[in-house]
């Protein structure tokens, strides 16, 4: 994916850009990499970028992104959920299994991937499901979409946990051979089913919605990181919601077992109590949980147990949402405020610096996706695949202003502190000044 | 007041209002004539998403007997799968012009929800496993009537708390007018939190319905959900009668002033005993009698628009 060969036709200068906190560097991009860096002077052909004030960070990275095509077309296609993620700074996005088809055979990958690579604004990189149709039961065929030109690394049944013990310890051993990693929706279908919409807890109780208890995810969590240790594997939990999988999964890590895990924005900042209106924008899954399972998320993405924020950007066209809140559909979008709310959450408050950021919503992703050519320290050498933030930058949310074709945004009315100036491909300019640039 | 959507909505002085006008119309129930013009030129619809024959009789026939043009609409099973949204389906019920929707979902929340789309006035007839107000309502009405004012009289609801929408109505009511409430449940069937709930709210929770059974001056025994048995509540019906079951023994404990209570349908000789279901101290058939006044009284006080 790294060799893709993007036209640039201008040499760019980003000049007095702050490089993960270094201090004011001068970057020169060509032929897609950055060619030079430190005081520069402008070669007589460069366009000029005046970043003064502004955080480079390397092109972020997303593990967890729904982008609806094939299937839903109305609510998301890959075009334009890759121009979200272009507007939000990132610059490549794991794309997840759960579309009609599902992402299940090599053809299917190669699909998403081609569509990602027409749309030219992110590299979008399909996550192959786990199991045949994401029904639980059967493998999918996990070796030929790693095999496929798409390259899938990532396996997942999103939405779905793959709840059967042995057919999950089957996928983690199979996809040793092409350092695969499996992407676990830990959800204990018997202790949380598919009605399960609310944390369980006193206001569930109160408004009379059925009720996800933290348990459901916990316990699955602490099976997983159990069989990637009894077969060396690699698991990665995806959003996870509550303090007690935060514990078990740094006690994991402190066994040396290779588990990672992603938090996502919407549960960084959000709280259980904003479901008391019913109002469907805020159900998503897992659910939204109360003030001790977020700050416990906050401190275990700030200490690195929590590797990576994904977004689980999950767009639903309006009618989808237009149901009584059981009845509505899970998710939220993500992708265009992600990083301007963990900017708010953990930047701001001084929990995490700018170089912090930079590896949870850059450079881990990227490794655990085994992306090539993201994630990549800003230097000399490296691809010109960058963002620039202005930290500084307040802005209320509306969500009528959105590069999704849905409208499901959690953020909407809210004031948030930290936005993304531009986005940079391998030295082509996917969005500046508000704009997407085709 | 504009919607009546949960039991919180409503302050003493607005409860007491309507279970006032209530006896009003009450006695209204007892003539031959039955009418008043009240609600004459306004239309309520019934729009119910799920099966219902007692609460939708009764709010269509205090409708009527209020003048109202009353339409019944059944939508029953999941807009979901009819392919359209509730947003839609009740826009369209509401371009039809109507004054009033008497809602009843399936989903917690639904009437609220519907409130914030739609211009006319709202009554929520039981959503999920959250509320019923009007059932809350025409509980406190029956117990008053018998028990007088109900500040410091003690209550205890028995049963199925976790699915149970009458439940929540009638804790926040009963406390509204000042009385004493405990619930009475094995842990399986309590709602998520209810201790911290209780720890906040002032009621008190207890599994130990014996102990509590002489204390009372109400006893609200709520159905036990036979289609949720397979989810492992309890094991074995005859095993709740025993615990939780208002047998003939029990019977024998309850003070002889005290008020029996079911909102129906009964599962008699499960949670509670024939005998019990048929002496003098039941109210169950009180409580269907007063639902229609309470009903008058709600659909007078949200759409009358001041009239008397």
């Amino acid at each position: 994916m790294g060799d893709n060969v993007i036209d640039t036709p201008n040499v760019l200068l980003i000049r007095g850009a702050d490089v993960l906190g270094e201090g004011r560097t001068d970057l020169l991009l060509q032929e897609g990499r950055i060619v030079d860096s430190g005081s520069l002077g402008a070669p007589p052909d460069a366009e000029v970028i005046d970043a003064d004030g502004l955080v480079a960070l390397p092109g972020l990275v997303d593990l967890h992104t729904h982008l609806r095509e094939p299937g839903r077309e109305d609510a998301e296609t890959i075009r334009t959920g890759s121009s979200a993620a272009a507007a939000g700074g990132f610059t490549a996005v794991l794309a997840m299994a759960n579309t009609s088809p599902v992402t299940d055979t090599a053809e299917a990958a190669e699909r998403v991937w081609d569509l990602g690579q027409a749309s030219g604004l992110v590299d979008v990189q399909p996550i192959g499901a786990v199991t045949k149709g994401l029904a639980g039961e059967e493998l999918a065929e996990l070796g030929l979409m790693a095999r496929s030109r798409a390259s899938v690394r990532v396996f997942s049944d999103d939405g779905k946990c793959v709840h059967d013990a042995r057919l999950m310890r089957r996928a983690l051993e199979y996809v040793k051979a092409f350092d695969g990693v499996v992407s676990q929706h830990a959800q204990e279908p018997r202790l949380a089913d598919g009605q399960a919409c609310c944390h369980e807890g006193e206001l569930s109780g109160r408004l009379g919605l059925p009720g996800w208890p933290g348990v459901a995810e916990e316990v699955i969590v602490a099976r997983d990181v159990m069989l990637a240790r009894h077969t060396g594997s690699r698991v990665h939990i995806a959003h996870v919601s509550t303090a007690g999988s935060v514990e078990v999964i740094r006690w994991a890590k402190a066994q040396g077992i290779a588990v990672t895990a992603e938090v996502t924005p919407h549960h960084l900042l959000l709280t259980t109590d904003l479901l008391t209106g019913y109002d469907p924008t805020f159900k998503v899954n897992p659910p939204l949980r109360p003030e001790e399972d977020v700050e416990a998320l906050r401190e275990a993405l700030a200490d690195g147990t929590i590797d990576a924020v994904a977004t689980d950007h999950a767009p639903h066209a309006r009618h989808d949402k237009e149901h009584a809140f059981a009845e509505a559909a899970f998710g939220m979008l993500g992708l265009e405020q992600a990083l301007s709310v963990v900017s708010t959450v953990m930047v701001e408050p001084g929990r995490m610096t700018w170089s912090q950021v930079a590896q949870v919503m850059s450079s881990r992703p990227a490794e655990i996706a085994g992306l090539d050519g993201h994630g990549i320290a800003l230097a000399k050498d490296s691809p010109a695949t960058l963002t620039l933030i202005d930290p500084t930058a307040t802005y209320v949310v509306n969500r009528e202003h959105s590069q999704s074709l849905s409208r499901n945004n959690p953020w909407h009315g809210r004031e948030l502190t930290g936005r993304v100036q531009a986005t940079f491909l391998r030295g082509r300019q996917t969005f500046t000044q508000g704009k997407v640039l085709a | 007041m504009k919607h009546l959507l949960s039991a919180a909505d409503l302050s003493r002085d607005e409860t007491l209002s309507i279970l006032d006008t209530a006896r009003q119309m009450h006695e209204i129930q007892q003539r031959d004539v039955k009418k008043l013009p009240a609600l004459r030129g306004r239309t309520v619809v019934n729009l119910f998403f799920e099966d219902s024959t007692r609460t939708r009789s009764s709010f269509e026939i205090a409708g009527k007997w209020l003048s109202a043009d009353v339409i019944n609409v059944s939508a029953k099973g999941s807009s979901v799968s009819k392919g359209e949204s509730l947003r839609d389906t009740v826009l369209t019920v509401g371009a039809m012009g109507v004054d009033g929707m008497i809602i009843r979902h399936h989903a917690s929340g639904a009437p609220l929800q519907v409130s914030q789309w739609v211009d006319a006035s709202v009554i929520n007839a039981g959503d999920g496993m959250h509320e019923h107000p009007t059932q809350a309502l025409l509980d406190a009405y029956t117990m008053r009537e018998r028990l007088g004012d109900l500040a410091g009289k003690h209550v205890a609801i028995v049963g199925d708390l976790t699915h149970s929408r009458v439940v929540r109505s009638n804790l926040m009511l009963l406390r509204t007018l000042g009385a004493q409430v405990t619930l009475v449940a094995p842990p399986t069937l309590m709602p998520s939190g209810i201790t911290t709930w209780a720890g906040s709210d002032g009621f008190a929770v207890t599994y130990d319905l014996d102990a509590t059974l002489p204390q009372v001056d109400a006893l609200m025994m709520l159905r036990v959900q036979r289609e949720r048995m397979s989810g492992g509540f309890f094991p074995t019906p005859r095993e709740y009668t025993v615990g939780f079951g208002l047998t003939r023994d029990r019977l024998r404990t309850l003070p002889d002033h005290a008020v029996i209570c079911h909102p129906g349908p009964m599962n008699r000789g499960l949670e509670i005993a024939a005998d019990a279901a048929d002496e003098g101290r039941s109210v169950i058939l009180d409580q269907v009698s007063a639902g229609v006044a309470v009903r008058m009284s709600v659909l007078y006080h949200l759409l009358a628009g001041g009239e008397s």
